[in-house]
């Protein structure tokens, strides 16, 4: 069932992916079992107790007591996904990774029709911003005098992660709700505004050459939704580390002095 | 020309003369014969077809009136499916009526797109399938079923009319004023609903619906509880009636929060509060000048608290009318009527805790999400009751394949893939991958499409020739069946492999924007497709509606042979105000079929038994005897 799921899923590249699709498969099946039992039985009286075969009706009906067992054995297996297997992926899903495993940091907000990113540069602080100082040009109203803010990277629709490491991603909206979701990522997040809601995955794969990983908008946010894409690039170590160098703003204070 | 003379009585009178008062004393026999039928009161016409206070002609009033909404839904859908096939093409035929402000060139722009999507939800759930499954069917049937003369508020019973009828124009000319109709959705997610355009009269005909609702609710609720005939204790009731007093009280209870709501999001729009803005707002590129401080979560509670019970306000009715054509159809008694009954009110008490699922992605934690995947497990199991109960009322049966019973049969595995698709979205962990996809919108179209309408089906065809003494053609029935139990699967399933593959709902075109929907893009053709030929599979059934009206078979009071009392105690149609000729008194369950040592296979609610017959004779005790078994049941 997980592999025939998988022929019309996107593929997986995210390290809790797995078990979320596994989830999905076990359900599918539950479901298939189902339909199929109850299916059958369905046509086979169809068949069997047609007024042309089974002209006098028969007033008691069936006295099996099966179909008690199956709702009781449907309850039980629904109870094991709950309790076994979906809250427990959900706890996982919204643990926050450990500081010791570095994970990266990023904010990113959403308006109408596209998403802003936002890295905390070498300094690992984010920039405060200000509604007040929105503009064309500094889409989230940074600080500029705010030092935090100096080494901060923007950018527009691109959000550049590394492979095997943590991402904590910080979800807002300037305007609208939007919906934060990277299919290949197992990750979907609604962007409200007024509130920051952090979700956390870990990259896998590295983006293949020429592959495509988008970043999705999945809540109708007005006359653009449905072109509100962006990309996303899951780089090797060196390759992000090359990125972040490059676009590391060059006034920006290099990270302050470790330990300080 | 002499003229001629007659006598009359004592007098001698002209022939033109004597021709007039024939005329008149005619005219005056009818008038009198018809306040015979009417009980005792003449109406003229508007208050008899337009203001009328009986039940019956408000729920034809509401029955045609849901029909031609639901006819625009779907044209709305048609206009929408053209679109998601052939992106940026101009729309054949009827692109250019559309007006240059939605559709230049006959081309939809997205705006437009949008506001179908939100008015095509709107229009079936608010102004289609409910006004149809309750305001209709409801009225119609339950005070014939319960053997009451009317509602117990029929003035009331007409207000719910005339405030739905409004609701629904106001709705509908909002695609005339300046900025077009409602584009935000019919879930209509602040602050874009409070930004946007359009969403004013959308609002304002939600409180006129909402409102309607509400005084339909209470009148059904005290008309069940009071009006039932002598003998027709809650355990005879049919479970039509059952599943109409759940839905009453789901309308009652979960329809106010969502008018306060609606209020406050009109608020927000027109007297610049902030119910469901947040502060600092920034909107194409400049601060919004609003208050803040409001919180754009509280109003998907508000909504969704109103809007999941609502969802069983669109199928607990379906179920009713399913339960009676089966019943009739199998010529058996429903198997398990007892805990149908209680699954239904469990479930009416259990859609009130479950909203919260719609809302997973949110931000929500383990604890929160815990319960409400709790809750939303719980409830599957009393629909996997009402499901399996029906399923097995067909064993033992004699199944007459009749087109209300056609359509009630494909209603089961229908509602049963709604129903199971469901199970992956209320699991929050397997959600986050389908959620806001196709997979969503392909499970709940499932409930509410093969689900829902082929119920209403159902009850058209069954309950037919009781409004009009005439039966609909069966061939154009059995035409009108097949063809859409094919097309419509052919519309509803590639959903679910494009929910797979993550393509989101309400996208303009259809995900053709994004890489990871192109190995499934193809399937918009094909549901498209699927859904211009559905459309036309629904000409037999108008044509075979309208022409049945007057042309169909003409048949007696009860000509499906039915146990329960809108067949049997009154007559097709039933008799102007006040229903029945004598009072019904009823005796036994609803679902009588098939008694054992009963002459016929049906033994009517109001029929009372023989007479006891001498104690020697054998007759008397097996009617005995299959009443206990009855119980033990």
């Amino acid at each position: 069932m997980k592999e025939f799921l998988a022929k019309y899923m996107p593929p997986d590249y995210s390290a809790h992916g797995a078990e979320l699709d596994a989830i999905n498969a076990y359900v599918h099946w539950l479901m298939l079992i189902l339909f199929v039992v109850w299916g059958a039985l369905f046509a086979f009286m169809l068949w069997r107790f047609r007024a042309s075969r089974n002209p006098r009706a028969n007033y008691h009906g069936t006295r099996s007591h099966l179909s008690t067992y199956g709702e009781v054995g449907v309850a039980v297996v629904e109870v094991i996904l709950l309790v076994g297997f979906s809250i427990p992926a959900w706890y996982r899903w919204t643990t926050r990774p450990a500081p010791d495993t570095n994970p990266l940091e990023v904010r990113v907000v959403g308006e109408q029709f596209a998403w802003n990113i936002h890295y905390p540069g070498p300094d690992k602080v984010f920039g405060k911003s200000n509604i007040k100082l929105v503009s064309s040009s500094n889409p989230l109203g940074l600080d500029p005098n705010d030092p935090d803010g100096k080494d901060d990277i923007f950018s527009l629709n691109q959000l550049h992660l590394e492979v095997n490491r943590p991402v904590i991603v910080r979800i807002s909206s300037k305007d609208v709700i939007h919906s934060f979701a990277l299919q290949q990522m197992r990750v979907k997040q609604d962007a409200i505004p007024g509130m920051e809601v952090p979700i956390h995955f870990t990259p896998k794969v590295v983006q293949k050459e020429g592959e495509k990983l988008e970043i999705t908008c999945a809540q109708l946010c007005g006359l653009g939704h449905y072109r509100m894409k962006g990309m996303y690039y899951v780089h090797t170590k060196q390759d992000f580390e090359a990125w972040l160098r490059q676009n590391t703003p060059a006034g920006g204070a290099p990270a302050p002095a470790a330990g300080s | 020309m002499p003229k001629r003379q007659l006598r009359v009585g004592t007098q001698w009178l002209y022939v033109d003369e004597a021709e007039k008062l024939l005329r008149e004393a005619m005219r005056i026999q009818a008038e009198e014969q018809k306040k015979l039928e009417e009980g005792g009161h003449v109406q003229p016409w508007y208050r008899r077809w337009l203001f009328s206070i009986d039940h019956k002609v408000i729920g034809i009033q509401y029955a045609i009136t849901a029909l031609l909404f639901l006819l625009t839904g779907f044209t709305m859908m048609i206009l929408m499916r053209w679109q998601l096939a052939h992106p940026g093409t101009p729309i054949p035929l009827v692109g250019n009526l559309l007006g240059s402000a939605n559709a230049p060139g006959g081309i939809m722009l997205p705006e437009f797109y949008n506001m179908l999507g939100a008015m095509h939800g709107t229009v079936m759930v608010f102004l289609a399938i409910v006004p149809l499954a309750v305001g209709a069917f409801g009225n119609y049937v339950v005070p014939l079923q319960i053997g009451a003369p009317d509602m117990a508020f029929p003035k009331l019973n007409m207000m719910s009319y005339w405030l739905y009828l409004p609701g629904g124009l106001f709705m509908m000319l909002s695609f005339f004023l300046p900025g077009g109709a409602a584009n935000n959705g019919w879930t209509s997610y602040p602050p874009l609903s409070v930004i946007g355009t359009g969403q004013t009269w959308w609002l304002i005909g939600m409180i006129f619906l909402i409102t309607s609702s509400l005084l339909g609710s209470v009148n059904f609720i005290v008309t069940i509880v009071q009006l039932r005939a002598k003998g027709l204790t809650y355990m005879r009731l049919p479970f039509f009636v059952w599943a109409q007093l759940v839905t009453a009280f789901l309308l009652l209870l979960a329809f106010p929060p969502l008018e306060a709501a609606a209020f406050m999001q009109l608020l927000d729009r027109v007297a610049g509060t902030s119910f469901f803005l947040p502060t600092g707002l920034v909107v194409s590129g400049a601060p919004l000048e609003v208050a803040g401080g409001g919180n754009p979560l509280l109003w998907q509670h508000l909504f969704w608290f109103l809007a999941h019970p609502e969802v069983y306000v669109l199928i607990l009715p379906g179920m009713g009318i399913i339960a009676e054509v089966i019943a009739n159809n199998t010529r058996k008694p429903l198997w398990g009527y007892r805990s149908m009954v209680g699954a239904a009110v469990f479930l009416g008490f259990m859609s009130f805790v479950v909203w919260a699922h719609h809302m997973f992605l949110t931000g929500m934690g383990t604890a929160i999400s815990a319960f409400f995947q709790t809750t939303t497990m719980i409830i599957s199991i009393p629909s996997v009751i009402i499901l399996t109960a029906l399923i097995l009322s067909l064993w033992g049966g004699a199944i007459r394949f009749t087109t209300p019973m056609l359509f009630a049969l494909a209603f089961l595995p229908m509602f049963g893939i709604g129903g199971l698709t469901g199970l992956p979205l209320g699991l929050a962990a397997a959600d986050i991958h389908l959620h806001d996809t196709y997979y969503v919108i392909g499970h709940f179209h499932y409930v509410v499409a093969p689900g829902t309408i082929f119920a209403m089906f159902a009850g058209i065809y069954y309950w037919f020739p009781k409004v009009t003494g005439r039966k609909m053609s069966d061939r154009l029935g059995k035409i009108h069946f097949w063809l859409s139990l094919i097309f419509i699967n052919g519309v509803f399933f590639p959903m679910f492999i494009q929910g797979l593959a993550g393509v989101s709902r309400r996208l303009y075109d259809g995900g053709a924007q994004y890489a990871h929907a192109q190995p499934v893009l193809h399937l918009n053709k094909f549901m498209s497709y699927s859904a211009f030929l559905l459309m036309a599979a629904q000409l037999p059934f108008i044509w075979n509606f309208f022409k049945s009206i007057k042309w169909g078979e003409k048949v007696g009071s009860n000509p499906w042979q039915a146990t329960t009392l809108e067949w049997g105690a009154t007559t097709s149609p039933p008799l102007g105000h006040g229903n029945f000729a004598t009072v019904p008194v009823v005796y036994r369950g609803p679902y009588e079929y098939s008694f054992p040592g009963h002459e016929f296979d049906y033994y009517p609610q109001h029929v009372p038994e023989p007479e006891a017959p001498p104690p020697a004779a054998p007759g008397g005790g097996g009617i005995q005897q299959a009443a206990v078994a009855q119980r033990e049941n």
